[in-house]
């Protein structure tokens, strides 16, 4: 039998404020164990939160750029269990009356293009670190990101693949940096994924018995985590067996996927509203600013790219993903001023390549978008070759010099003064007479072996164009 | 009416754990305060709006202005086990 | 000689220099040494700063500096107020050991108005209670009869200002914490309207009733310490943002065409019979004052205890499950895991009726039940409110009982013994005002069979000033005030 895999995703994001969500302390990541942390943010007795006004900003930016309903009304409640990283023993969210809901994203794939439904975004507040590499074995906390403002943006169950998840995992990625909402340092955490999946006989429409991966912070982590539970899900009916509701964890280290039932005790959250927190109530006005300030999101790019400049969907899929290297791309048109698609030929190919090959995310690219233009006009006005061009750019890569220094110290520059060709060509057929003679006998492909004897006399560096033309006049006078 | 097995089942999540006197005894103690409570159940409350903050407020924020955090020993000082600036606890996996 | 004055007096001899800052701080330290042992009001006196900051105070009159208008006063905190520097307990041994390293606005306000501290005083553990019987460290003893209970849970306040080991104490009202053990020990007690004063400080027990409020002896030290402990604190989301009057201005100028409401629920078979009598005699005394009295219904009173019961405990239940052996307080020894080492911290570390709480209130809000007990509880608060709002639409002010019974002997279990909400049966009366979050004070009214009744006056969202006015009227007209207890 074939099996079809329901996928639905739960983000974390940390939003990009300057403090905490209840507390003036810094959000910024790391420094030292505890010094970003005050009696708010540790739940010493007596101490009160007070709601940062830009998280409600950033909250309902996230919620316009992902089509979502802005609530008039939304309301904080507690979310009550012990753990060692929660200062209070609850977690102030949203669960009653959440800021966002119903909106949905468009994602296009190998699948074709679909919508993939969002339940609800809302706010909470996140939990300090746990750090077990203590030399006597026992665990320590780290209270630095207890109180970092997230938001939590809830899928519906509508994805069917790794593919489908990625794509929409990106694609959140993408809006939150494009609207600043989350500055989505992986690496750091401020972006993470759980994913509630089940499989189900491909045409039912039930819902098979789903289980939770949490906490996974790379894309890659999130394709392999997919992949390898619907397989382990397959696996477990063919046999016969039933799939247990229960969370598990991926690790991406050993590629297991282990289940985690480490909290025996029942979950009952006792969510109740947070008696020390007012209602947020938001009117039209506020909602008409914030859509205002909303940035041109990466669709709406996407297409401007396609219609105005000609670049083929894919490509302006691809480069308009990342803020950072969209942001590259449109600077090297302008600084380029030629043709947009020349551009992205290069974006799409080169740079993408030494990216790849170098580890490098695009907000790290080594150079400035105008030594790329510069590349392209030095093949324009024929300087040096399209060959020579792409070692001008691996060279600018590494060291970051103006494309003419390289062309310069590599020697790549082309010659192109006639005089000079003139006489290299007037060479090559003195001391390549048969194939003068073929040519001028109808032999026309000699012409051929005579550019090659030119390019090899010049190196390489003789212009290809001019070279044909002169050559072509000499032999036909 | 609330039972034993419930009682020690609530008294977990609160993370209290109960002597069997003990819990006979709130068991019956907490019989005779629901039996009371229930008396609440003759109130039609269906068209009333809960009342979760007395005061009539809304949007109460404060500006997203780094203040000054407490530095690391003040953090630490009622703190019953700690190590290297950091909360001690039993190793947790 | 100065442990009988008042706060007004006290800063008047100060000024004048009829007496200094330390002479007075001195004579409510041996007050308290000579007295405490059998009243057990303070769980830490704190002579040695009170002594310093005393003479700090002297030495500014000296360089005839001025100084502010509690300078020199001594005043005794309630051990659930966060004071800095100052160990603060909430009775209990899960903080047996706790140093807050801030303090409570209303008590950063009060030592910037020059009082001076002379301790923390006793509670029932965490501010659950009725009797401060349920401390953790010590029980205290009603000054006029040191057989019975102060009442609570601020009783220890409420002890030391009658027994003049302070001059006026500053304590939280959730229930009635003022206002109870102020009637049982025949001093002056007032919880303003819920955002009035910040709750910034304050160890939260119930978060939407918890208020700071006073326990002085008589009323126009209620309006000066008012004075300087309301006002706008950002740092507290239900902080009111309102003005702030000189409480002590219109104190003076009488009740003359008042609409007074006398609710009928609050003189039923429940009440004690010589309490009765005193607050009718009471309601006389304040219509001949030219004040219409009139009786009123406020039909849900009677259920008013169970939803503050339900809300309450489950309130509680929550801000108390941070204390779990890791930042701060208590941790138990012996724990082989983190499970144990919260479970044995916190079975260990609270006391007998705290878990009752704890446990029932966190009963109140597991799914299934949260509707039928947590959300019904709201929706009663909410008619509760209705009958004041109600009532305040034809009248001024409301007064009654401030307890159902005078202070009780502690033996075996108290007043009440046998309801199943007998812990807050003496609270009958002080709840509604704080389910509603009205501003509401309880004075001397008299006393039945030699101990203290308390008379409650209970007044209009942020209507202090009509509330203090007509109290003080009462007051004046009467000499309650100015008894003391045989200690
Ligand atoms: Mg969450
Ligand atoms: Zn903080």
């Amino acid at each position: 039998m074939k099996y079809e895999t329901v996928i639905g995703l739960e983000i974390h994001a940390e939003l990009a404020t300057e403090t905490k969500i209840f507390c003036g302390c810094t959000t910024r990541f790391g420094g030292k164990e505890n010094t970003h942390c005050c009696p708010v943010c540790l739940g010493m007795p007596g101490v009160l939160p007070v709601l940062n006004r830009k998280v409600v900003e950033y909250a309902v930016k996230a919620g316009l750029a992902t089509n979502c309903t802005i609530n008039r009304f939304s309301r904080f409640d507690r979310k009550n269990y012990f753990y060692p990283d929660l200062p209070k023993a609850y977690q102030v969210s949203q669960y009653y009356y959440p800021l966002c809901e119903k909106g949905y994203l468009e994602i296009r794939g190998t699948f074709g293009s679909k919508k993939v439904g969002i339940t609800r975004i809302h706010i909470e507040e996140d939990a300090g670190k746990l750090l077990h590499d203590a030399e006597d074995g026992s665990t320590l906390v780290d209270y630095n990101r207890g109180g970092v403002p997230l938001i939590e943006i809830v899928s519906e169950p509508d994805m069917r693949s790794a593919e489908e998840a990625r794509l929409y995992a990106e694609k959140i990625k993408s809006i939150l940096e494009y609207t600043g909402v989350s500055d989505c340092r992986m690496q750091e955490g401020s972006l993470r994924f759980d994913v509630n999946l089940s499989v189900r006989p491909e045409g039912s429409n039930g819902l098979g018995t789903r289980t939770e991966i949490k906490n996974l912070n790379s894309f890659r982590a999130l394709v392999n985590a997919i992949e390898n539970e619907s397989a382990r899900q397959v696996k477990v009916l063919e046999s016969g067996g039933e799939v247990v509701q229960e969370t598990r964890k991926w690790d991406d280290v050993t590629g297991k996927n282990t289940s985690l039932r480490s909290k025996e005790e029942a979950h009952d959250y006792r969510y109740f509203p947070d008696p020390d927190l007012v209602p947020v109530v938001l009117d039209e006005e506020y909602i008409d600013r914030v859509k205002r300030e909303l940035p041109e999101l990466p669709d709406v790019r996407s297409r401007r790219y396609v219609e105005e400049w000609g670049l083929p969907e894919y490509d302006a899929g691809v480069i308009t993903a990342s803020l950072p290297l969209a942001s590259f791309f449109e600077e090297c048109v302008k600084e380029y001023g030629g043709d947009p698609k020349a551009v992205s030929n290069w974006v799409m190919g080169e740079l993408m390549r030494m990216l790849n090959e170098k580890g490098i995310e695009a907000d790290g690219i080594p150079f400035p978008a105008a030594h790329l233009a510069g590349i392209l006009r030095l093949v324009d006005d024929g300087t040096i070759s399209g060959s020579a061009a792409k070692r001008v750019f691996t060279e600018m890569f590494e060291t970051g010099e103006q494309p003419k220094v390289l062309v310069e110290r590599l020697g790549l520059s082309q010659i192109s003064d006639e005089k000079v060709l003139t006489e290299v060509i007037k060479r090559v057929m003195d001391k390549n007479p048969k194939s003068v003679e073929d040519y001028r006998s109808g032999a026309t492909k000699a012409m051929g072996f005579l550019v090659g004897q030119t390019m090899k006399e010049t190196r390489g560096k003789a212009n290809p164009a001019l070279v044909n033309k002169i050559l072509k006049q000499l032999l036909d006078e | 009416m609330i039972t034993k097995r419930e009682v020690e089942y609530v008294a977990g999540l609160a993370k209290l754990a109960l002597t069997y006197e003990e819990r006979d005894r709130f068991t019956e103690d907490f019989c005779g305060i629901l039996e009371h409570l229930n008396r609440l159940d003759s109130l039609d409350t269906d068209s009333v709006e809960p009342i979760a903050c007395i005061l009539p407020y809304n949007n109460v924020f404060r500006e997203d202005v780094v203040e000054p955090s407490m530095d690391g020993e003040k953090v630490l000082e009622n703190a019953p086990d700690s190590l290297n600036g950091c909360f001690r606890v039993p190793r947790v996996v | 000689m100065y442990h009988y004055m008042t706060a007004h007096q006290l800063a008047e001899e100060i000024r004048k220099g009829n007496a200094s800052a330390s002479e007075i701080a001195r004579s409510a330290m041996d007050r308290i040494e000579r007295l405490d042992p059998e009243i057990g009001a303070y769980i830490t006196a704190t002579g040695d700063r009170a002594l310093e900051a005393a003479n700090r105070v002297d030495e500014r009159l000296a360089k005839g500096e001025a100084v502010p208008p509690l300078a020199g006063i001594p005043m005794a905190i309630m051990d659930n107020i966060c004071t800095q520097g100052i160990l603060t307990t909430c009775a209990s041994r899960m903080l047996y050991n706790f140093i807050p390293p801030y303090s409570a606005d209303a008590y950063e306000r009060l030592e910037q108005a020059g009082s001076v501290l002379t301790g923390k005083t006793n509670l029932d553990e965490f501010g659950i209670g009725s009797s401060t019987q349920g401390s953790a460290f010590k029980k205290t003893y009603n000054p006029w009869d040191l057989g019975k209970v102060p009442g609570g849970s601020g009783g220890g306040a409420a002890a030391a200002v009658a027994a003049g080991m302070a001059a006026f104490a500053l304590g939280t009202d959730t229930g009635g914490s003022i206002r109870q053990p102020a009637a049982l020990c025949g001093v002056v007690g007032m919880k303003p309207t819920y955002g009035r004063v910040s709750r910034h400080g304050l160890v939260a027990f119930a978060s939407s009733m918890d208020q700071a409020g006073v326990v002085t002896r008589d009323l126009r030290d209620c309006a000066l310490v008012l004075n300087h402990i309301c006002g706008y604190d950002p740092r507290d989301s239900m902080s009111a943002n309102v003005a702030v009057p000189d409480f002590r201005a219109g104190l003076g100028e009488g009740i003359k065409g008042f609409k007074i409401g006398i609710p009928s629920e609050y003189f039923g078979e429940g009440t004690e019979q010589g309490i009765k009598e005193r607050v009718q005699e009471a309601v006389k005394v304040i219509e001949g004052l030219g004040a219409a009295c009139d009786e009123v219904s406020l039909p849900h009173t009677e259920y008013a205890l169970s939803a503050y019961y339900i809300i309450s405990s489950a309130e509680a239940s929550s801000n108390l499950a941070r204390y779990d052996g890791i930042r701060y307080g208590y941790k138990a020894e012996d724990y082989t895991d983190l499970e144990e080492l919260f479970v044995k911290s916190r079975s260990q570390g609270f006391g007998e009726e705290v878990k009752r709480r704890v446990i029932i209130g966190t009963y109140f809000l597991t799914s299934g039940k949260l509707d039928v007990y947590f959300i019904k509880a709201q929706k009663v608060r909410a008619l509760v409110k209705a009958d004041f709002d109600r009532v305040f639409e034809d009248y001024d002010l409301l007064v009654c009982p401030t307890s159902p019974v005078a202070a009780y002997s502690d033996q075996p279990a108290g007043k009440g013994d046998g309801h199943p909400l007998n812990t807050c049966l003496p609270h009958t009366f002080t709840i509604p005002a704080s389910l509603a979050g009205l501003p509401a004070l309880s004075i001397p009214c008299g006393f039945s069979e030699g101990l203290p009744v308390g008379l409650q006056f209970i007044g209009k969202p942020f209507g202090e000033e009509a509330l203090l006015r007509a109290a003080y009227a009462y007051e004046q007209s009467t000499n309650f005030h100015t008894m003391h207890p045989q200690v």
